[in-house]
Formats: C-alpha cells, sequence, structure tokens
C-alpha cells in the first residue's frame, strides 16, 4: 500500500507501518506522528533517534530496553506517546510494529 | 581425554547428555554435566498442580536417574564461564577444563524485577506457577479459597511456554465450573501483547475461547509496579486492574551464572546463532533451549527439537566439519482449554499455527488448532513421554526436528525480516 507524506510516496502496511525503513525522513515521522495526535518535540526525537539506532543494530524493542536505555524512562515514554508507547514510537521512526515475542 | 560440559541437568541439558554419551567415543571424551540441584521437575506439571490434577510425587525425580552411565555429575554450582581459559570456574574454587561446552542453564522467574511483587502478598495473595514451591502453594491458596478477582497476568515477554498462562486461565475457569463456584469468581486475563497470545492466527481461536468462558482480557499492560496495600497491579499508563487472588508470571531472566561471565543480554539470554546453535560468545560455546536468546518458543519441545541438530554440529565442530545451519524454531505444543479438551499447535520461525493434522498428514490422529479431546488425551501421555524417552534422548517416532510442512494448511511464507 503506499501513502503520501509531505509529497513523497512511501509503502506502508495495512497498519500504517512504513515497509522500508529507507524511504523514511523526518518530515515523514512529523505526518505520522500528527495522524497520531503527537506534536513532535526534542525529547520525542530523542527517543526516536535511539528506537532507529537500535533498529539498525538489529536490537528487538522492548519496554526494558527503553528503561535499560538511559535515554528515557518509562513514565516519560508514556507520556510522550499516550496509548501505546511502543507502537506509536516505531510507527513515526519508520520502523516495523515490535514483536515483543514469540 | 578431551572434556564436553554441560552446564545444567534440566531438560536441555539431560538431553544432550544422554545424546552425546551415545555419540561420542568414551575413550576419547570425558562428559561431564553440572547441576547444583538434585531434583528434575517435569515443568509442564506446574501448570496441574495447582488444580490437584497432578500430585507432586508425579512430576519430580532424582536428577541422578536420568544421567547416563559415563557422564560425570558434578553436583556443585557454577560461578562463571571463562571462555579465555576454556575453563569453568566453580564455587567451591575448583576449574573445569573444556574443549567444547553447552550452556543449558534455562530461566527462572524474577519477581524482584517488579516493584512489589516479591512485597508481603507474595506467596499469599500473589502466587506463581513456574516453580514448584509456587506452584504447589498456590494449590493450597486454591483448595480453601472463597472466591473473587482472580488476575492471571504476564509480566514481560519472553517467557517460558507462552501458552502457559492462558492454559491457567481456561483450567481456572474449569476448576471453579467443578467445584460449583464459577459464578463467585471473576477472570481477567492481563497481558503486555496486544491479544491473547503471540501469534496472530492462533491469537483468533484463543480469542473465541476467551469469550466463551467469560474470560475478560487486559491487552498492551506493561506493568510497573504491584500495589499490595489496595491489591492493585498497576501498569505505566496508570491503568489498574484490582484483584484479591493474582496469579502471575514474573520476568523471567536466564541463569545469574550468565551475568557473572559477563555474556548475557539484558535479560541473561545467551547471543546465539538461531539456526547452529553456536554461541555468539565463543565458538566453542553451544547454547540450549531457555537459555539461548534466539526467536524461538522458551519450551521443552523446542529443546527437544534443538537437541537433535545441536548434537549433529557437535559432531561436526569436532571433526572441523562446517556447522549445519537448519534449526527452523520448531515449536510444538498442546493447549490445555479445561473441560478435558485441548489444542494442538506447530509452528516455526517462519511459519505461524495453522489448522491441519499432525503427525502424520491427512491422518492425525491429532488436529492442529481446533480443541478436541484427542489432543487433550496427547498431552496427558506426553508425561510418559518425557520421563521415559524425550530427556532420555530417545527418538520420538514420526515427529522431526525441523517443521514437516504437509497435512497442514499453510499460508504462503511470511517474510523473514
Amino acid at each position: 500500500m503506499e501513502k503520501t507524506y509531505n509529497g513523497t510516496a512511501v509503502h506502508v502496511n495495512d497498519q500504517g507501518y512504513l515497509t522500508d525503513f529507507n524511504e523514511w525522513n523526518r518530515e515523514v515521522g512529523m505526518e505520522i506522528a500528527a495522524e497520531e495526535e503527537i506534536e513532535m518535540t526534542d525529547e520525542h526525537w530523542e527517543v526516536i533517534d535511539y528506537i532507529q539506532d537500535q533498529f539498525q543494530k538489529d536490537v528487538a524493542l522492548s519496554i526494558r530496553g527503553i528503561k535499560n536505555s538511559g535515554v528515557i524512562n518509562i513514565k516519560d515514554f508514556y507520556r510522550l506517546f499516550p496509548g501505546g508507547p511502543l507502537k506509536k514510537a516505531s510507527k513515526i521512526a519508520g520502523i516495523p510494529k515490535p514483536v515483543s515475542c514469540i | 581425554m578431551k572434556n564436553l560440559l554441560i552446564l545444567g541437568a534440566g531438560t536441555a541439558g539431560t538431553m544432550m547428555a544422554n545424546h552425546l554419551q551415545h555419540e561420542l567415543p568414551e575413550a576419547e571424551w570425558n562428559i561431564q554435566i553440572v547441576d547444583k540441584r538434585a531434583t528434575h521437575y517435569y515443568q509442564p506439571g506446574f501448570l496441574f498442580l495447582p488444580f490437584d490434577i497432578y500430585k507432586p510425587k508425579q512430576i519430580k525425580k532424582p536428577i541422578s536417574q536420568f544421567i547416563p552411565k559415563g557422564v560425570g555429575y558434578v553436583q556443585e554450582q557454577v560461578d562463571k564461564v571463562l571462555p579465555e581459559e576454556n575453563k569453568v570456574l566453580l564455587e567451591n574454587g575448583q576449574k573445569l577444563p573444556y574443549d567444547v561446552l553447552i550452556v543449558a542453564t534455562g530461566t527462572h522467574i524474577a519477581p524482584e524485577e517488579t516493584e512489589g511483587m516479591a512485597g508481603p502478598l507474595w506467596q499469599k495473595d500473589i502466587f506463581d506457577f513456574y516453580s514448584f514451591e509456587g506452584s504447589k502453594n498456590l494449590r493450597d491458596k486454591l483448595r480453601t479459597w472463597e472466591g473473587g478477582k482472580l488476575v492471571v497476568h504476564i509480566s514481560e515477554m519472553p517467557i517460558k511456554c507462552p501458552v502457559a498462562p492462558l492454559e491457567f486461565a481456561f483450567l481456572a475457569d474449569s476448576f471453579f465450573i467443578n467445584k460449583g463456584m464459577r459464578d463467585k469468581v471473576e477472570i481477567t486475563f492481563v497481558t503486555p501483547m496486544d491479544g491473547a497470545f503471540t501469534k496472530p492466527k492462533a491469537t483468533e481461536a484463543l480469542q473465541h475461547l476467551l469469550d466463551e468462558k467469560q474470560i475478560s482480557i487486559v491487552p498492551d499492560f506493561n506493568i510497573e509496579r504491584v500495589d499490595n496495600e489496595r491489591k492493585m497491579i498497576v501498569d505505566y499508563a496508570d491503568r489498574e486492574v484490582p484483584f484479591d487472588l493474582l496469579v502471575t508470571v514474573p520476568t523471567n531472566m536466564g541463569d545469574a551464572m550468565i551475568e557473572r561471565s559477563g555474556f548475557g543480554d539484558a535479560l541473561n539470554y545467551v547471543p546465539t546463532n538461531k539456526a547452529t546453535l553456536q554461541s555468539e560468545v565463543k565458538d566453542n560455546i553451544f547454547v540450549i533451549g531457555d537459555a539461548t536468546n534466539i526467536p524461538a518458543s522458551k519450551a521443552g519441545s523446542v529443546a527437544h527439537f534443538e537437541a537433535e541438530i545441536l548434537t549433529e554440529n557437535i559432531k561436526r565442530f569436532i571433526a572441523g566439519q562446517a556447522l549445519k545451519d537448519e534449526f527452523d524454531g520448531h515449536s510444538n505444543c498442546f493447549i490445555e482449554t479445561g473441560h478435558g479438551k485441548a489444542i494442538l499447535i506447530d509452528f516455526n520461525y517462519t511459519h505461524e499455527p495453522v489448522t491441519g493434522t499432525f503427525p502424520f498428514p491427512g491422518v492425525g490422529p491429532l488436529k492442529l488448532l481446533q480443541e478436541t479431546r484427542m489432543n487433550h488425551m496427547g498431552k496427558m501421555a506426553f508425561r510418559w513421554i518425557y520421563w521415559n524417552m524425550l530427556i532420555k534422548g530417545k527418538h520420538i517416532p514420526f515427529v522431526s526436528a525441523t517443521m514437516n510442512e504437509a497435512g497442514k494448511d499453510l499460508e504462503p511464507k511470511k517474510e523473514l525480516v
């Protein structure tokens, strides 16, 4: 499925997650955030940078991983991305929905 | 004489001792297995003990009974592995040298990881069923409990046997119906996942059963703490779920020995190649069962399938040959659904659990992803298979280490991420 963010077409799955991280840029992230009713601040971007860095290192995203990251505590993570922070942050970051388990 | 050392005499370690004792020439290899404990538990029995379906003596036997002749049993605590020296340091100061090391130290519950879980109510109104003690204490509690809010809860993934908490909820429903007090018990299933199970296809079938049994589900719940005074579990979004009786699966972690050795991940699991089972620590260290970080279920059936491939790879490693990268994450589990029925699921890294027949394509007698009495019989028969065949490393007829695709209603393979 294709969707247009900021004038560029990107590929997303049926839940709206980007299927190709290479198509992501900050403007795309900002528009996905707006759809989730989140206004991005420096605090948000710090988390997104960390999540993308982990994704590129092939580390699975988890609440524990965030907790140990030193980037943000979990309470603030929920405050920045209310509802499902792991899922929302992943969507904005342009990475697949986290599979926390097997 | 060369040394092969196995750390941990649980399901996986014991199977490897039995396999390798057959496969390695006795004149060349000294095999030893290290575990400070003396009792081998049939862990699937921990699910049935709380409901008085199994008696303690049916699920515990001495470890020594399953260590084959020719394998040394060192009943000591491991302090740490010294990969640079190719030695294992014991707590008593002794060092055991090895040429090949197999880490099979499993996983255990760590309630202290969640604030308030191991507090004043622990083992009084808050129980686990992932340890013999917890399961037995819960049995005693259920014998006299008069009803109220029962909360079945998963703290954090991954956990050993990810279907067990659901099975517990299903069996609790049957248990209270049989006791004539189902109307006095409200059952809630609380999970950090976004549905009943980790695989979407099975989640659909299981969600249907939850509805049918009037078990409510609270998904996406990442626990922050247990409020002992108010008897609530609280998540990071400040959602609260009240309980009278909390049956929780605490955070599961690998052995502290792995942390002391300095090569575990955030949960003390050993980084392991998911197809060969060789560790990423050093080429002469292999890992099997719950101790690995591979994306397969932590379950006895997985350890069983891994054991066949690991045995082959140890032989190849010793002979200086390339390892077989064949492990596909094959997992097979019975899911007890209560009232003498069960579901059977069979899946691997790439295939979701699907409908079909097992183990004979088109024949069965077991039906995949469907609730039947025959599946329940299979689960009950499994205790005998476990004690008499599985941990002794005997091949279970007709069930192969890698998943058989025949007889299954497979969808196209999903893309490997």
